[in-house]
Order: C-alpha cells, then structure tokens, then sequence
C-alpha cells in the first residue's frame, strides 16, 4: 500500500447515468488519491447517492468509467466490493440483532479469517466507542450510536476505501464531532480513504478536498481554502468618524474600495494582515473593524446560485429514527 | 491509549471461495434463528392459529363424522395441522426478505461480496428450521389428541416436516423477491396460502371433491407433503381396518395409489423448482 497521497485510488472518467430522459449524473470525471478524506458537496438531488451507488457497484453507470481500487467497477464488482466500506444513507442494521451480530454478520459475508474476528469486532467498537454496548439490542440505541455502529460495521473488513453517504445526517453537533474524530483518526491509522457525501459546510472543511456538485456536474472541484480563495479576497469594513474621507484616501492610495451602511468596505487579499496599513491610510480615526473570509457557503452560492441552507430542509433527520415507529 | 493499526488485507481479487460460501449461508441461516428464538410472542402466535383450527373444526367435525372404531376427525386432523403451522411459518419466514428490505437490511446482503445463491440458501435453510421447529412444537398437544407418539415416529415427522418446510420457504423467498411492498405480502398471504392449505387435505379428506377441485388438490405440492405425514402418524397409531377406510390417508394420482416414496419423490422435485427459483429471484433483486 501507497502510504500517503500520490497513487488513484479511485478512478472516475465521464461518468453518466440516466433515469428515462432525465439525467442524474452527467459526464462526471476526477481522482482520489489513497490515504484522502474527499467530500461531495451538494443540495438534494444533485446526484450525490447516485454516483456513490454506482462507485459501489450498486447502480449501473449509462455511460464513462470507474476504477476503484484498481478494479473497473463494471468488470469485478465483487473485487470492488470486497475493497470497501459502505454506510448508506438509511440505516441497514438488524434491530433484532445485538451490536457484536451484526458485526459477526458483516464479518463472515465480507470473509474476514474467523480467527480475527472477535479482535476486530473488539477493536471497531472501540474506535467508535461503543464497546460498552456490544451486547446490546440495537433496536435499545440512539439514532447517533446507530450510525456509528453502521460506520464501525463498514471498517470490519479494513476497507480500502470507506463510502459515507451523509453520514452525520440526524446526528447532534456532539456526536457529528464525535464521528469526524472517528472518521479522521481512521484515516491517521490505517491510511483508508474516504469518500463522503454531505448538506453541511462546516463538514466539508474537514475534507482535502471538496466537489461541488449540482444537477449533476461538478461545478467545482478543489481544497477548501483554493475553493474559497478563488471565489475573491478578503474583504475588510472599517467604520470611522468621517467616512467619506477615509473612503477618498484609500482610493487614492489605490486600494479597490466601497461604500457600505456601515462606512468603507476594502477589498485586499489577506484582510488581517492589512488592517494595520489600512487604518494608517484612511487618516481618519477609526471606529471598528470587521474582517470577512469567504466561507464555503459563499463559495457554494458563488458556484449554485443558491445557498445550500435553503436547498436542504433540516427537517430531513427525522427520516432515520423514522424506521423505528415502524417496528414489526 | 493508541491500539496498533488494523491489519492491511491484500486484495487479491479472486471471486468465489466454496467454503466462504458455505460459511455466508450458515450465517444467514443463524441470524433467522436468533431472530426466531428472541420473538418468543410470534411462536406463542403461530401456535394459536393452529390450535383453533383443531379445537374448533375438529371437535365440531368429530360431533358430525362421529368416531369410527374409536378413531375421531380430530385425529385425522392432526397431522394436517402440524402441516398447515409448517406451511406458514415457511412461507412467512420465506417472505420475511419483505421486512429486510423495507428496514434496510436486505442491502446490507445484496452488497456484500458474496453469491447470491448462498444468501438464497441460507434464508431458505433459516426459515425452514424454524418452521420445522414450530410444526414440532405443536406434537405437545398429542396427548390431548389421543395420538399415540413414538421416538421413530417423531424423527420421521420432523424430517417430512423438514423437507415441507425447505420447498415452502424456498418459495416464500421466491415470491418475496417478486413483491416490493408489504401491500404484497397480505394479497399473496389471501390467493395463495389459504388456497394451498385448504386444497393440500390438511383439513379435510381429498376423495370426495367435485371433478375441478380434484384437479386443483393434485397440481398443489403441499397435497404431496400432507400425505406422508398424515400416512407415518396413522401407521404408529393402533387404527382398525375400518378407521382406514373411513380416514384415508393416501392420494391416488391417474387412479394409483401413491406411495409414500412416490410423494417424497415429488415434494423433492417441487421443492428442487422453487429453491431454483428462489435464488435466481434473489440474484435479479435490485
Ligand atoms: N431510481 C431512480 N429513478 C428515477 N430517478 C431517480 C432514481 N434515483 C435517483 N433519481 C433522481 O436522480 C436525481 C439525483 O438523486 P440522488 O439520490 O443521487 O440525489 P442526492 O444528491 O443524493 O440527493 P439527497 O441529498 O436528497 O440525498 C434526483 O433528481 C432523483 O429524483
Ligand atoms: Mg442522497
């Protein structure tokens, strides 16, 4: 194994996939590296899940290609299979079945050596920290435990590449950190790459990089911080006594300035290493100060048109605990 | 405290392991027994059904038939429904795919990188030990029958019980496979199972029904797995040469009798078809 970045571990090329008339994923192409945490950023029906499921094998592609861990996913599905992790968007754990079952379960149809499993059972427990629960019910945990028994569930068979199709849907903030500490420190350990999908922001900072996706394109494909410096500068507001003149002063000293509600608005690349330079500039006594960095939902409104708060309905976590009112 | 990394496993690619396999089919197989095992009210349940079906129809038939060289209707129902607790359980746990995959789990399965025919085996091979179990239960209430039990007798019950079960829960994980909403379940629960139960002479004797309807009681496989057990549990029992005639165990076919080997034979191949089919229903799944 490639330790750390440099060698494709996925593969895709102008890949496609049409429902009817509509197209749902259409010409994507990029390339994950080994060892990356990679995130899939988009509102609802971009195409998310559907370009998971077909990297998972679990959706035939119209058109293009996929390679995931060398192996073309249309030739050698079970090779494929066998290389990853999958935690899908609804919950596909046995309620019925305590944790260390559905563990066992996942164990022998991914063929891990019967001697290890008991090891391995105790050690992706412990990575999620549930190994308290072991031999409890499912059906007795919380929405949160039960994700990160999915996601614990998914590194049995030490994945090359571990799939999270919105993984912290329905989770508190608590537990959403608590799974990225989880998810983050597997990396660290054993190198496995990850692939997720998300609604929320601040987990695509997490990510090495990120693909903006939307109606089924890439619309913009970087790290967060290229993402979000090539969407604009810095910009700076400073309040004074007398903006009109502060206004007059910064343009003569050549800086590309606005008049805001507030007072003057500066556009510079790195807003706090200028400020100092700037208030020296407007010759005016300053009031206050407001730097602003451009933030990952700028970027998306930038790329979308639209702000990705407005396009997903928080309302959507109900969903997962849903399964539980529906118990036989 | 940091733990040593997991081990890497080398992907070697190869595709099917024989004994991978067989491993994914008893797993499958394990998870419907602990699954039966924790629904202790869906055992209590199954026996219900059943056992009015015997209070009821048969101690109001044994008032109407009347009893025969002290052999009662109530006798010659039992083992028709011990096999009618089998079939349903068979046919429900079969069907229990619906619930997988309307809770997820059934993904769980399809993904992994095994054959679907061994997931196939292992739910038929699940659910038809848990039918055979539950059709085993029911021989407690022998005794209140007056159905006389012996060792060899309960061993040939639970294999004819056991090889019932494997054609039913096959055909059960076939249909399944063929539903995708619950809505299914009910339908096929209405046209098919009823229908087979009655029509199979696990209720009533087959030789006195209009022309059509016998035809309808010989194309049932279940007509060819009630015979047999009701033949091995008449056999150990003390009955007079006029209870035989008056109870007939045995199906004719083309005007033969038909022996017990005969209908074995035939529950086999039956149930050789539907497990067939079971897994290639399960292999087109998603
Ligand atoms: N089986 C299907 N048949 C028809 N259309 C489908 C099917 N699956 C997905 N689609 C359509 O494809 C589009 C993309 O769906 P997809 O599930 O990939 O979106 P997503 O990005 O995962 O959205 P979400 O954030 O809601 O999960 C949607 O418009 C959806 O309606
Ligand atoms: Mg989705």
């Amino acid at each position: 194994m490639v330790a750390g970045g440099g060698a494709s571990v996925i593969e895709v090329r102008e890949l496609t996939r049409r429902f009817g008339q509509f197209t749902a994923v259409d010409g994507i192409s990029f390339d994950v590296s080994e060892g990356e945490v990679f995130a899939f950023l988009g509102p609802n029906g971009a195409g998310k899940s559907t370009t998971i499921n077909m990297l998972c094998t679990l959706a035939h592609p119209t058109a293009g290609q996929v390679t995931v861990a060398g192996f073309d996913v249309a030739a050698r599905p079970k090779a494929v299979r066998r290389n990853i992790g999958l935690v899908f968007q609804d919950q596909t754990l046995d309620e019925q079945l305590t944790a260390q079952e559905n563990l066992r379960f996942h164990a022998v149809l991914y063929r891990v050596p019967s001697g290890e499993v008991d090891e391995r059972i105790a050690r992706v427990l412990e990575l999620v920290d549930l190994s308290d629960r072991r031999y409890d019910l499912v059906s007795e945990f919380s929405g949160g435990m039960a994700r990160r028994l999915e996601i614990a569930r998914a590194l049995m068979h030490v994945p090359r590449v571990l799939f999270l199709d919105e993984p912290t849907l329905g989770l508190d903030p608590q537990t959403r950190a608590l799974m990225w500490e989880d998810v983050l420190r597997l990396r660290e350990e054993s190198n496995v790459t990850v692939f997720l999908t998300t609604h929320y922001m601040d987990e695509a900072e997490y990510a090495d990089r990120i693909a903006i996706i939307d109606h089924g394109r890439i619309v913009a494909l970087d790290t967060p911080v290229a993402l979000k410096a090539a969407i604009g500068a810095d910009t700076v507001e400073l309040g004074t006594t007398d903006d009109a003149a502060a206004i007059a002063a910064l343009e003569r000293a050549g800086y590309r300035v606005e008049a805001v509600a507030g007072g003057a608005r500066v556009f510079v690349e790195n807003g706090e290493n200028a400020v100092a330079a700037l208030i020296e500039t407007a010759g005016v006594p300053v009031l206050n100060v407001h730097v602003h960095r451009p933030t990952l939902d700028d970027v998306f409104l930038h790329y979308t048109g639209r702000e990705i708060r407005e396009a997903h309905a928080e309302a959507i976590p109900a969903r997962v605990r849903a399964w539980h009112g529906r118990r036989r | 405290m940091s733990s040593a990394p997991l081990p890497s496993k080398i992907a070697d690619g190869s595709d099917t392991v024989l004994r991978d396999e067989v491993r994914t089919t008893g797993m499958v197989w394990l998870r419907e027994l602990i699954r039966f095992e924790r629904t202790r009210t869906r055992i209590l349940s199954g026996l219900i059904q059943p056992v009015l079906f015997l209070v009821v129809m048969g101690y109001g038939m044994s008032g109407l038939v009347g009893t025969t060289a002290g052999f009662d209707f109530k006798k010659f129902m039992f083992p028709g429904i011990m096999a009618m607790s089998v079939v349903t359980t068979a046919i429900f746990s079969g069907m229990s795919i619906v619930w997988d995959r309307e809770f997820g789990f059934l993904r769980e399965m399809l993904v992994a990188p095994t054959s679907r025919a061994s997931l196939a085996l292992g739910k038929t091979a699940g659910g038809a030990s848990v039918a055979a179990a539950q059709g085993t239960i029911m021989l407690v209430l022998a005794p209140l029958i007056g159905v006389h039990l012996t060792a060899v007798l309960v061993l040939e019950i639970i294999g004819l019980e056991l090889l019932m079960a494997i054609a039913m829960t096959a055909f059960g994980v076939f249909v399944a496979t063929h539903i995708e909403r619950m809505e299914g379940f009910q339908v096929v629960m209405q046209m098919l199972l009823f229908p087979m139960i009655f029509l199979s002479g696990a209720l009533f004797p087959l030789n006195s029904l209009p022309g059509w309807l016998t035809v309808l009681t010989r194309i049932n496989p279940l007509t060819y797995a009630v015979a047999p057990l009701r033949q091995v549990v008449f056999a150990a029992q003390n009955m007079p040469a006029a209870a035989r005639h008056r109870f007939p165990a045995t199906v004719e076919l083309f005007g033969h009798t038909l022996s017990i080997g005969t209908e074995i034979a035939i529950v086999v191949v039956f149930a050789g078809i539907f497990i067939a089919l079971a897994i290639r229903g399960f292999s087109r799944t998603e």
